[in-house]
């Protein structure tokens, strides 16, 4: 169908110009970029080689667009972890609970402490004496001895002191005796008198209650009685109720109900309803923010009396670990967590990083910086190697003697070491990682052109001896431009080879680099970094999801450079033949 | 022949020079972190009378770092001319011993690597032109374009990943093994090569690509040229053409490649040695670089470099020795 089209458009043609060269011939001569073209069309490996880098430049620099993630946007999502809710620990120091209006100072309470260890009734700190009776288990009624008359004996007499005028005659007869006897204390009328020996002298003190002493806490089930409940008349009674197991008690006209199991009592007003709770076993939230209510300490009071390991309060779980009787009540509480390390889902085709980074997106935005220093790299080398190689091979002799000696210089400088030096110095300057990368590029140019240099001064050294060049000396053309618009273009095909198969170098040197820590950094991603992750054997072993793409990829890209170079060698030159 | 010897040990001196100059001026850009390190160490030291500071200057004006690049440098030389080379900073053992005691572990290991390169990468090559444009031919290719196309860390790391980690055939890294002290001298020689077999395949094929390429290159070159076809035109059989007329001919190149792997035999691999822990004096001196050890990475440099301008005279005069053609002048 074509070649039909085609000769009916030629046959005018040639009719009119008898003189021109006939078509057969004509068709077939190609222009040189045509044939180098035909020939690498022919070359299976390079358009391999070409699929492969086309597929990698629109993976890198499109993909980035269309990836509806950032390179560096940390995933984070929420799991269910047991959290520290509450502490609960058996009482075992008492607690005081001051009636109100008094003072029962902390000096105080030490020496009670001692008293009752002792077994004294009473005891003293500072100028004031105290005394206590014991009202239960552990259950103390603390009272102050107010000195209200001091008798002084003189010559067989007592003489009185008494500022208040409490002193009666039956008080008066019963102090004597007391006095005469030795006793401590008396009753008299149903009130308690204690006897004080201070000196010669000897105080009638009255007892005033002062303060509760006992290791139960109590709760109340509405916070607006919680003052209520906890003042020393209701504790007195409540108290007093439970030790002496009386399963109901009045106070201030109410009727309360006792309900008593192991280690807990709850007390019922006069409606049923659950008033306060009672309890040696002290429970506390673990976080300031959080107020636990009666009926939960309840439960988990209920919780350690039965040794059990979980219970249930408002349709929530709680557990219990019991470690040294210190309760640790922890629930399952919803945290968001980073997403470290998650396998490929739908969502995230490669997973994520250990940074909690989508591990695909992170190809892309990589393989964008690995391509783009490969392109910078051979763009630098280029330049210095061609003018150094050009200029060396133009005017040879001593100029060319000293510049080939700079390029040996270059060449023996030892390109891994310097690499790393370069790297360490970036490191403990703690270099911005945008700016490393432009260091890192300047720094494998300067150390990588010497190739190109020699290649183009081998090249120029055998062009300059050719006609074309002793034309262009006798039209007279400037030396500049007789060595870079008609000399370097004829060193072009091979530069391109050079240059194609230098990138898969680059981009190999520039991975490594990052792989070792010492060129791209974090944040920014780079097919080198995003392997370094598997330094850490466990990532290696555990994630390989994370390590292996990324590597694949610097393998497929540098064999598609590689393949594109070998087909253009063939195609520029079909005599080397590989 | 001998003017040229001499010529070119004169620019190769300049080239020393001129590089370990680059080094060291390069170098002196690491804060040195390290000497300030030790001098907190000493000067913490309760047996000590001086102050950090003091300990401070008394060490940079011990290595130097008191004056300018350009002065310490030349105190460096001195030194070095006369052989002295000082105390690495970082393993506190003369950098001679040191080199001395870690450089024959990356001999060892190149040689092993160069023998098993040189036993698979000059006959495939060699098959490969041989049958030019089979798929022999196509696949020795691919091969070597495989080779040259990998990362030295990711083939490390894929080949820890099967063979140490699911397979367990090797261990991950390292040179000798947990119960290496207990073994016979033989299973002592055994477990180190076990350790190797890991390293020398990755060394090997990182390298075995460019040999073949280059064989394949040089065998088509001979191949096309006229006395091999008057060897077949005589009637030789071919086993005779490829092995005696034409392999000779492709040794020339070799034989200069292969001076090139010299600075490689003795200065190492640093990523390679790096990546399985052998204590080769690649992986010593990656850490004397990054650790800013500067004695020890400028004996390293100088090293190398002497290596390389010695590498290249011998490549130039093995190449007039192989081929009578070759004049040198």
């Amino acid at each position: 169908m074509s070649d039909e089209i085609k000769t009916q458009s030629q046959t005018p043609e040639n009719k009119s110009q008898e003189i021109a060269l006939d078509d057969a011939r004509r068709v077939k001569v190609l222009s040189p970029s045509m044939l180098v073209f035909k020939r690498f069309i022919r070359n299976k490996l390079a358009i391999i080689g070409l699929v492969i880098l086309v597929f990698m430049f629109i993976f890198s620099f499109a993909g980035g667009l269309f990836t509806p993630y950032g390179q560096s946007e940390v995933f984070k999502g929420t799991q269910t972890i047991p959290k520290d809710y509450a502490g609960a620990t058996f009482n075992d120091e008492l607690r005081y609970i001051v009636k109100t209006g008094m003072e029962f100072p902390n000096s105080a309470r030490s020496k009670f402490i001692l008293a009752v260890n002792k077994g004294l009734l009473t005891f003293d700190s500072g100028d004031s004496l105290y005394g206590y009776s014991m009202e239960g288990d552990n259950f103390y009624k603390i009272y102050a001895l107010v000195p209200k008359v001091t008798a002084l004996l003189l010559a067989g007499q007592y003489a009185y002191n008494d500022p208040d005028g409490v002193l009666t005659a039956d008080l008066q007869t019963a102090f004597e005796t007391a006095i005469s006897s030795g006793m401590d204390s008396f009753e008299l009328n149903g009130a308690e008198y204690v006897v004080q020996k201070a000196g010669k002298a000897y105080n009638l003190c009255v007892s005033e209650d002062l303060a509760l002493a006992s290791l139960m806490v109590m709760d109340a089930y509405d916070n607006a009685n919680s003052n209520a409940i906890n003042s020393y008349e209701f504790r007195y009674a409540s108290e007093k109720a439970i030790s002496d197991a009386i399963t109901s008690f009045t106070f201030d006209g109410n009727t309360f109900t006792l309900s008593t199991e192991e280690e807990k009592t709850i007390i019922y007003d006069a409606s049923g309803a659950a008033y306060a709770g009672i309890s040696n076993i002290i429970v506390n939230p673990s976080s300031s923010d959080e107020v636990l209510t009666a009926a939960f300490k309840d439960s988990v009071r209920e919780a350690i009396a039965d040794d059990t390991d979980r219970f249930v309060y408002e349709d929530e779980t709680y557990f219990v670990d019991d470690v040294n009787s210190n309760y640790y009540i922890t629930r399952n509480t919803e945290t968001l967590l980073i997403r470290v390390n998650e396998s490929p889902s739908s969502e995230h085709l490669l997973g994520l990083d250990g940074n909690g980074m989508d591990v695909l997106t992170r190809l892309m935005y990589g393989g964008r910086i690995s391509l783009m220093v490969g392109f910078v790299v051979i763009f630098i080398e280029l330049f210095i190697g061609i003018i150094f190689g050009g200029i060396a091979g133009y005017f040879g002799g001593v100029i060319d003697n000293i510049l080939m000696r700079f390029v040996d210089l270059f060449n023996s400088i030892p390109f891994w070491p310097l690499c790393f030096i370069v790297g360490s110095v970036m490191d403990t300057l703690d270099m911005n990682p945008k700016f490393r990368i432009f260091i890192l590029m300047i720094l494998l140019g300067v150390l990588g052109w010497t190739g190109i240099a020699r290649v183009v001064r081998g090249q120029i050294l055998t062009l300059r001896e050719q006609d074309f060049m002793v034309a262009t000396e006798a039209t007279g053309i400037r030396v500049n431009r007789r060595i870079f618009r008609h000399l370097v273009p004829n060193v072009m095909p091979l530069l391109i080879v050079q240059a194609t198969m230098g990138l898969g170098g680059i981009i190999i040197t520039e991975a490594t680099l990052s792989f070792l820590g010492l060129g791209v950094k974090y944040p920014l991603a780079s097919w080198g970094n995003i392997i370094n992750a598997a330094t850490d054997i466990y990532v290696m072993t555990n994630y390989w999801f994370i390590w292996m793409p990324a590597g694949l990829l610097i393998l497929l890209a540098v064999l598609g450079f590689n393949f594109v170079g070998d087909g253009l060698r063939d195609a520029f030159d079909p005599k080397m033949k590989r | 022949m001998w003017k040229f010897i001499v010529k070119r040990l004169i620019t190769g001196a300049f080239i020393v020079l001129a590089g370990a100059f680059v080094v060291y001026a390069v170098i002196r850009c690491l804060p040195t972190s390290y000497v300030e390190a030790v001098a907190r160490q000493r000067a913490s030291n309760p047996t000590s009378t001086k102050t950090y500071q003091e300990w401070l200057f008394q060490l940079n004006a011990v290595y130097g770092l008191d004056k300018g690049i350009l002065h310490g440098f030349l105190v460096w030389l001195a030194e070095a001319i006369r052989g002295e080379f000082g105390d690495s900073w970082l393993f506190g053992v003369p950098v001679v011993q040191k080199f001395q005691d870690v450089v024959w572990y990356s001999v060892i290991l190149n040689l092993i690597t160069l023998f098993v390169e040189t036993l698979a990468g000059i006959p495939l090559g060699i098959l490969a032109a041989r049958k030019q444009y089979s798929k022999t031919d196509y696949a020795v290719t691919i091969f070597a374009l495989l080779g040259i196309s990998l990362p030295s860390f990711f083939l490390a790391t894929t080949l820890k990943y099967v063979f140490a980690v699911k397979l367990q055939w090797f261990d991950i890294a390292g040179l000798v093994g947990r119960y290496h002290d207990q073994l016979s001298t033989f299973g002592q020689i055994q477990d180190i090569l076990l350790h190797m077999v890991l390293p020398v395949i990755t060394l090997g094929m990182l390298s075995i690509g460019g040999l073949m390429r280059y064989t394949r290159t040089n065998m088509l070159e001979v191949l096309s040229s006229d006395y091999i076809r008057t060897a077949r035109a005589k009637g030789l059989p071919e086993r005779k053409v490829i092995n005696k007329h034409a392999f000779r001919n492709t040794l020339i190149p070799l034989v200069t490649y292969m001076s090139y792997l010299l600075p490689s035999m003795f200065g190492g691999s640093m990523i390679t040695e790096t990546l399985f822990q052998i204590p080769g004096i690649g992986y010593i001196s990656y850490q004397a670089i990054t650790k800013g050890d500067i004695p020890f990475t400028m004996f390293y440099n100088l090293f190398m470099f002497i290596l390389t301008q010695v590498s290249l005279i011998i490549a130039d005069i093995m190449y007039a020795a192989v081929d009578p053609r070759v004049r040198i002048e």
